[in-house]
């Protein structure tokens, strides 16, 4: 049998230029991957070697409560905060899209919160959501309303998260721009001429120039959102001089997700238990993903036919 | 006027009302981690709260610099980012150019797989790489930190690629007929032309790198070779928070990242729009 495949000098080339990638793939990437799926039938902390467990850690995960709440609460934030950051995120847009003298000045307005480093921003947060001397309640303040606690009471911590999230939508709202102004301007000129008002052109024309380029953006936010954890970390290590570092917030009410599974990596050292945690984040990941493809591919072969 | 003109006045008036609301929201942040910074300790802590502070103060940055060895940490986080953006800037333009530039029989396989390596959650992989890099003695270092970023990110690579894509091929043909191999075109043609796509990516690099969290919280545990991100929750980590101190020690962290975004604001804008369309 003679099936040798015929290398060229540019497949020699190619791959040599490739090689620091393809080396990356293989260490960073399939490596752990693959170790990780492993690790998460075993036990084992920061010194033991993992011994083979089956799948105790799937079942000690499935009567945790913790775990339970941590799924919940990554749940809560990424399908209610999601919609919010995509309406305003499209807002945004809309204004940074609009002719009048401040356009510039909007585009960088709302992109610039989006380059912040996060631990800057959230302690930056932390101070405004002070109850008594925080500068939200004390806005509130001035119309007669009281503020709530918010990093403190359970019902407000995660409507906390949300604003900040909502503050930090500058690449939606670019991704969003970008689409707004690939439509062309005689759509709404010939619209204006049928009289259609302002309201009737949003929904016949931009609603469904800009529709894939949201869902696409729609399911990005989701997959970030099970891996919010920063912004968590910063506030419940600041809140409190807890000793353990184990906090996930006032009645674990921003317990997140990967917060959690950090826990249990570094903190309780089960890093089977973590792995298997990861593993089922990476299902879930790759689900959101498999979607985002196949809607993206849709959407990119319906452009074409139109 | 007539009724017409009044109404359109009127509803441009509302409007720009509006967009001025929402610029004072989206920046308030910023003004309070400045006023913030200039403000005594007192003042920071009188109810109501006033925005400018009732005395300008600029003891808050000496201070905060004294608190933790700023400098050191800035140091540290400064050599991180320098590393890692030589990191990047060395290979992600030959393995752009490798799947852009030269027909191989891999370079659909890894434009394919590019995407997907983005997709993996950093939790998947920290802690089998945690291990790793434990067993070769290399936490509490700054090397799992440096190394990613020898391998190229996903993000640059698809943002290089998508330019170098738009280099005309015929300068390239006409290289190849001087007699110019492959890695001299590199270096002589598709290195000049990608310049734009160059800063953007050094760009890039150098938030990520300057702003990364998770990584030395992980791996750098030692005081004094933390970053300085890590060095910002020492200040939380306080009996009470000194907000005075912590907003200066922000603003200057910040700082660095501000002023090079309204350098190169278009490379920023343009990297995001190119391939969050078409990734």
């Amino acid at each position: 049998m003679n099936m040798r495949i015929k290398l060229t000098k540019d497949d020699r080339n190619g791959f040599l230029f490739a090689l620091p990638w393809i080396i990356g793939f293989l260490l960073l990437s399939v490596y752990p991957l693959v170790m990780s799926l492993y690790y998460s039938f075993t036990e084992f902390n920061f010194i033991s070697d993992p011994k083979w467990v089956g799948l105790d850690n799937f079942e000690s995960l499935f009567s945790d409560r913790r775990f339970f709440k941590s799924l919940g609460n990554t749940c809560f934030y990424a399908f209610v905060a999601t919609p919010i950051l995509l309406v305003i995120a499209l807002l945004l847009a809309l204004i940074a899209n609009k002719r009048f003298s401040l356009r510039g000045v909007a585009r960088t307005v709302f992109f610039l919160p989006s380059i912040i480093p996060m631990v800057a921003a959230t302690m930056v947060w932390i101070w405004m959501f002070d109850p008594t001397y925080g500068y939200i309640n004390n806005f509130l303040a001035l119309f007669g309303i009281e503020g709530p606690a918010w990093l403190i009471n359970p019902k407000t911590t995660k409507w906390a998260l949300v604003m900040m999230g909502s503050w930090c939508t500058g690449t939606t709202m670019l991704v969003c721009l970008a689409a707004l102004q690939d439509v062309p301007k005689s759509y709404y000129e010939s619209a204006s001429l049928d009289g259609a008002n302002a309201f009737q052109k949003f929904i016949h024309i931009t609603v469904p120039s800009v529709a894939h380029v949201l869902v696409y953006q729609a399911i990005l936010n989701l997959i970030n959102a099970f891996q919010y954890f920063t912004q968590v970390y910063v506030i419940t290590t600041a809140s409190g001089g807890n000793t353990s570092g184990a906090s996930g917030g006032p009645e674990n009410s921003i317990l997140m997700y990967p917060l959690y599974l950090f826990h249990n990596a570094f903190i309780y050292q089960k890093m089977g238990k973590a792995s298997a945690m990861a593993w089922i984040l990476m299902v879930v990941v790759g689900l959101l993903t498999i979607v985002m493809v196949k809607l993206s591919r849709k959407a990119t072969s319906n452009a074409g036919v139109e | 006027m007539n009724m017409y003109k009044v109404r359109k006045d009127v509803s441009k008036v509302i409007f720009y009302f509006f967009v001025l609301a929402l610029f004072a929201v989206f920046l308030s942040p910023f003004i309070v981690m400045v006023t913030t910074s200039f403000k005594t300790l007192d003042d920071a802590f009188t109810v109501p709260v006033k925005i400018l502070p009732r005395e300008w103060t600029f003891s808050n940055y000496g201070a905060a610099v004294e608190r933790i060895p700023y400098w050191k940490y800035m140091g540290n986080t400064a050599y991180i980012t320098m590393l890692s953006l030589v990191g990047e800037l060395l290979v992600v333009p030959l393995i752009a150019y490798s799947l852009s530039r030269i027909k191989w029989k891999g370079a659909n396989v890894i434009s394919g797989l590019l995407m997907a390596t983005m997709m993996i959650p950093y939790t998947v992989t920290m802690i089998p790489l945690y291990r790793t890099w434990h067993a070769l003695g290399l936490t509490g270092t700054y090397v799992p930190l440096i190394a990613p970023h020898f391998v190229g990110h996903a993000y640059y690579i698809i943002i290089m690629r998508q330019f170098m894509k738009g280099i005309p091929n015929s300068l390239f043909e006409a290289a190849k007929i001087d007699g110019a191999n492959e890695f001299q075109r590199y270096i002589t043609l598709a290195i000049p032309m990608c310049k734009p796509a160059i800063t953007t990516v050094a760009i890039y690099t150098f938030n990520a790198a300057w702003s990364d969290y998770l990584a030395p919280l992980i791996y750098i545990s030692s005081k004094d070779r933390m970053t300085l991100s890590l060095g910002l929750q020492q200040f939380l980590n306080e009996f009470t928070v000194d907000w005075t101190l912590l907003m200066a020690a922000a603003v200057i962290f910040v700082l660095p990242v501000v002023v090079l975004f309204f350098i190169f604001q278009r490379n920023f804008v343009e990297g995001v729009a190119t391939s969050g369309l078409k990734a």
